[in-house]
């Protein structure tokens, strides 16, 4: 029997965070922010006639004289050392184009990746032809931004055993300033689950691997089917990270696990309704606060 | 119908899903996504309608004008049906990337409503021979997340439910010219029977396996996709899109699914749309605008 429900728009809740402490105020566009001199300008604003005002929408962040606006949407802005997850758009001579949720699509030189079995290239056409079998478009990989161009737009690496070509799994996409910046982007969730959060807001769930067996340098792929329990928990996962994105709660391994947690006496499919949604965001924000 | 792209991992990954019966939204192969639905949301049309499943959100609005019947067909009015796809659903659209998808779209429902069992055209009808109703139907795509002609087709549906034609008092033949006077009252219209208007479902086939509801990724791994119209438990139009070729066996399967569920689904539609008209009965001037 098909499960059919379709709700009132004109009922559909709101979600609002009545946890008291959310009193930050979102600036506009060309918005004074402060009319004091001694104010150092940062991201997202400008001076105009000796005022700070705003280039973008959203919440004002002061480091001590420094003040800056995070907007509230926007492309990912990277920085060296940022863990991504990129797309292959297209191959060119010597290296790939990598969509990164950026302005620009980033790089990955042929040079800055490490070649299966920890091979070394030899410098000729012969490498530049086979570029496809490493990387084919539209495939899937993580990587570390090891430069950023004048023009905003990325150098990728993946130099590292962590980093390459992505397997089975689903990826979503929220919003890069949802993402909390941690030392460690990769995690191995307690439910079997492995989860790569990208700086640039893409996410990837996946069953656990076992880097040290199945990567090859990282560029193999298995395609076995994959447990139905597994399965279930990534699907979980997924739900759940996107949850905490319409709610706006920041992405991290607790946050994470707080929601899967809260998630529990659901069925995975009841994720999808927007008050379900929007009780599990509430209940996590309200833990990470106790447990701060 | 070109969408963003999936790595041959995740396409594998979500036929396994579709295997097991669990796919990657935690939903069965027979469920459709939450769905939301509101009526009267254009204050300018006769009949509106907005209708989301999930994140595929569609906005129609009916406007009727007065217009000469065709002369093979004297006794029935007109419909025409108009779709937009706006570049923000989706980037492909951009520019007349969507004409054709458009297109594609109008001209299935205007197969699907020419069919005698799904519309009585002849309830447009003014005066046999020189005047009837002539119904504009736009739509609008507002945001694409897969499954377009369902929603489409329930967005329609809701709009006509909701729309109210005025009331003719009189239609005089003087001379060769007619003569209509029209009531003066705004709330004095006639609606239409709502019962017979057909619905769309996509059945689409990903593997061995049909789905309803396909998600946006979905739709990119499937084989082929079927659209039947369902109107009062009989088939009225059948249509594939996107390719693929069909066994003869799997049609019988595909349009035996597609009438069990467009039952359960028409019924909750008709409970819904009759639970709404009486809130908005009890509950006077509640102006729902659109944007809030």
């Amino acid at each position: 029997m098909a499960n059919i429900k379709i709700n009132l728009l004109m009922n559909k809740a709101k979600y609002t965070s009545d946890l008291g402490e959310n009193n930050c105020r979102i600036y506009t566009t060309g918005e004074v922010i402060t009319e004091q001199k001694d104010f150092m300008r940062g991201h997202g604003t400008y001076v105009e006639d000796g005022l700070i005002k705003s280039s973008v929408v959203g919440v004002v962040r002061q480091i001590n004289k420094l003040i800056s606006v995070v907007p509230l949407k926007s492309k990912y802005v990277g920085e060296i050392g940022d863990v991504v997850i990129g797309r292959v758009t297209e191959i060119q001579k010597k290296r790939w184009k990598i969509d990164t949720n950026s302005r620009l699509d980033s790089v990955l030189l042929i040079s800055s990746i490490n070649l299966p079995g920890g091979e070394l290239r030899r410098r000729n056409a012969e490498d530049e032809q086979s570029m496809r079998k490493l990387l084919q478009e539209e495939d899937l990989l993580s990587a570390e931004v090891q430069n950023v161009y004048v023009d905003g737009s990325l150098s990728l690496h993946t130099r590292s055993l962590k980093y390459g070509k992505l397997s089975q799994g689903i990826l979503i996409s929220v919003s890069p300033s949802l993402i909390k910046r941690r030392k460690n982007h990769f995690h191995n969730l307690p439910c079997g689950v492995s989860v790569i959060i990208g700086n640039n807001g893409y996410i990837w769930i996946s069953p656990i691997v076992n880097v040290e067996i199945e990567g090859q340098g990282g560029f193999a792929q298995s395609l076995d089917a994959i447990s139905k329990s597994d399965r279930e928990a990534i699907v979980r996962i997924k739900n759940c990270v996107q949850a905490l994105a319409s709610c706006y709660v920041m992405i991290y391994d607790t946050s994470i696990t707080f929601a899967y947690e809260e998630s529990l006496k659901y069925e995975a499919k009841e994720l999808l309704n927007h008050d379900t949604m929007y009780e599990i965001g509430f209940n996590t924000k309200l833990k990470l606060m106790q447990q701060e | 119908m070109a969408y963003n792209a999936l790595s041959e991992a995740e396409k594998v990954f979500i036929l396994h899903g579709i295997q097991d019966d669990f796919r990657n939204d935690g939903r069965s192969r027979r469920d459709f996504r939450p769905m939301e639905l509101q009526t009267n949301v254009i204050a300018s049309a006769c009949g509106s309608a907005r209708f989301c499943i999930a994140n595929s959100d569609i906005l129609v609005g009916i406007k009727p004008e007065i217009d000469a019947p065709f002369p093979d067909k004297p006794e029935e009015g007109k419909i025409e049906f108009h779709v937009d796809c706006s570049a923000n659903a989706l980037l492909d659209f951009e520019g007349r990337g969507g004409e054709e998808l458009a297109l594609e779209i109008s001209n299935c429902l205007r197969i699907t409503y020419a069919s005698p069992f799904a519309f009585d055209l002849k309830s447009l009808c003014i005066l046999p021979k020189h005047q009837c109703w002539k119904l504009y139907v736009d739509i609008l795509i507002l945001q694409c997340a897969g499954n377009l002609y369902d929603a489409i087709s329930f967005a329609v549906k809701s709009a006509f439910y909701n729309l109210r034609i005025p009331r003719v008092n009189s239609a005089l033949l003087d001379g060769g010219n007619v003569d209509l006077v029209l009531s003066d009252d705004p709330s004095d219209c006639d609606r239409l029977d709502v019962q017979s208007i057909p619905i769309l479902l996509t059945i689409c086939k990903i593997g061995e396996h049909c789905v309803i509801d396909p998600s946006i990724d979905e739709e990119i791994c499937s084989s082929s996709n079927i659209v039947v119209g369902v109107s009062r438990n009989k088939i009225v139009s059948l249509k594939t899109i996107s390719g693929g070729s069909f066994h003869p066996d799997t049609i019988e399967n595909c349009i035996d699914l597609a009438i069990s569920t467009a039952k359960t689904l028409d019924n909750t539609l008709m409970n819904i749309l009759k639970h709404e008209e009486s809130l908005t009965k009890s509950k006077k001037n509640i102006k729902c605008s659109f944007l809030n």
